[in-house]
């Protein structure tokens, strides 16, 4: 006679589960299901959200040949129809010729130098940015799919060591609020989960434009840490733990954030 | 620097600058060592004296204690409080103030997993602090003893 004094317990269990907020939170979801309503409707609206003037000035660059060299679309075409969504959407891949981890805006500083034959744009340029907004943004609507296995395992590893590491001052780590206290309010501020598949987005907070690295390097900024530099081993590593961690996400770019 | 001159994290109200680090940088000052005795700590920093009046702003002040940031307190017309940390109103009749001084100098010696920053915690503990912080603690003692001050008036 067990069977029907367990199932209260059973069904009990199942509706604590299903209640349960932290539970419900542990899968993937977009910074967008954490907007406010106006915000998400800036961000759908193409002449509202501001991140579409640095799609335009991506793609005027991406055509406009450097006195030195080619442009971009000599290769990829003139839409940048010759580039693979579904490839644009693996990013960052690994890339044994290039020495680990390559992000968008590295594949285009090294097109820059090799290919194109001009000087590479510095990291955090804003034309660099728009560049990487406008090419993301052709893999808009494609599931975020970074590789997980092979010689990327490893190296996934160790970002999450950095996600769980504290810094700064304030001495948190990305997990404390990204996954302890996520959809909790920081100073009427909600917390996403801190997914990459936005970027590079328009953000709300610094009327700029921001890629995954200058939002990695705002959030330690905040806790008072000295942040990454945009060339560093760390910065590629969490960045890569981070956009794997939104795997199966669809790719928002140019999404608007906080 | 955008924002009207916070710091922190939490900072994250609408107006300011989640980006934006512009709070002042507190003056570095010899940092004094604290003994945790039966989970508080009882003797007041460098041995302080604390002015809740003083408290009372530095709790609030998104630049300073930035408490509001994770809790919501008993003062009225504030909004955009957290929900992270639990409400503090009535704290002083659940902790004594050698509890309450070790929750705000190094709330991991209670939880180690606790996100609520230490305000004083040994500085050896913080890692790769800005550099323009180093060598510095979140609060100084002063501030410390006075938000003590202030938290003890939360009967
Ligand atoms: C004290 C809280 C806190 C900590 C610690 C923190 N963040 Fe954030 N982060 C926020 C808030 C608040 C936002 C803006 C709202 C949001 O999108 O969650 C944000 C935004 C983000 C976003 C953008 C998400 C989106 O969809 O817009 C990413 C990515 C991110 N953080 C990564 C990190 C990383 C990496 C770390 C550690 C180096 C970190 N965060 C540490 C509070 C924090
Ligand atoms: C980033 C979040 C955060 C900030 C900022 C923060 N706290 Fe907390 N605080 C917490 C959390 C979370 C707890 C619950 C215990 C734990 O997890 O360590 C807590 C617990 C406490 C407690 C114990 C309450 C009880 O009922 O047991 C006190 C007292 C306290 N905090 C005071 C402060 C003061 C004063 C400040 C500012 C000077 C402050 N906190 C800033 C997150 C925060």
């Amino acid at each position: 006679m067990t069977g029907p004094r367990i199932l209260p317990w059973a069904l009990g269990l199942i509706v604590a589960l299903l209640a349960n907020n932290a539970w419900a939170d542990r899968q993937a979801k977009s910074g967008y299901a954490y907007l406010r309503e106006e915000t998400r409707q800036m961000q759908d609206d193409e002449f509202e959200n501001p991140g579409y003037l640095a799609v335009d000035k991506g793609q005027e660059l991406f055509r406009r040949r450097p006195d030195s060299g080619r442009s971009c679309a000599s290769c990829h075409g003139q839409e940048g129809a010759k580039l693979d969504a579904k490839r644009l959407a693996r990013y960052p891949v690994y890339d044994k010729s290039m020495g680990g981890i390559v992000r968008l805006q590295d594949r285009i500083r090294n097109c820059q130098e090799q290919r194109a034959r001009t000087k590479a744009l510095p990291y955090h340029d804003p034309d660099l940015l728009a560049l990487e907004t406008f090419v993301r943004h052709l893999a808009a609507g494609e599931a975020v799919n970074v590789q997980t296995d092979g010689s990327m395992a490893s190296l996934l590893k160790k970002g999450e060591a950095i996600y769980r590491t504290r810094f700064g001052l304030i001495d948190m780590s990305c997990a404390h609020c990204h996954e302890m206290y996520t959809g909790q309010y920081i100073r009427g501020q909600r917390i996403s989960q801190g997914m990459g598949n936005g970027f590079p987005a328009y953000r709300l907070d610094t009327g700029e434009m921001a890629n995954l690295d200058l939002c990695i390097k705002q959030c330690l900024t905040l806790m008072r840490a000295e942040p990454f530099m945009p060339d560093s081993e760390e910065s590629r590593l969490l960045g890569a733990y981070i956009m794997s961690r939104s795997n199966g996400l669809r790719i928002e770019t140019p999404a608007v954030r906080y | 620097m955008k924002g009207a001159g916070i710091l922190l994290v939490f900072l994250l109200t609408p107006m300011t600058g989640m980006a934006s680090d512009s709070a002042a940088v507190t003056p570095a000052e010899a940092y004094c060592k604290w003994k945790m005795v039966d989970y508080g700590v009882p003797e007041p920093l460098c041995g302080l004296q604390g002015d809740a009046g003083r408290g009372r702003r530095i709790v609030l002040d998104s630049g300073q204690g930035n408490c509001l940031a994770c809790h919501r307190l008993p003062v009225d017309g504030v909004e955009g409080y957290g929900t992270i940390g639990p409400p503090l109103a009535g704290v002083a009749s659940r902790l004594t103030r050698a509890q309450l001084r070790l929750r705000v100098v190094d709330a991991r010696h209670l939880n180690p997993y606790s996100i609520m920053p230490g305000y004083y915690p040994d500085l050896a503990l913080i890692n790769r602090p800005a550099v323009k912080y180093r060598g510095r603690a979140f609060l100084p003692a002063q501030a410390v003893e006075d938000v003590i001050a202030y938290l003890a008036t939360l009967k």
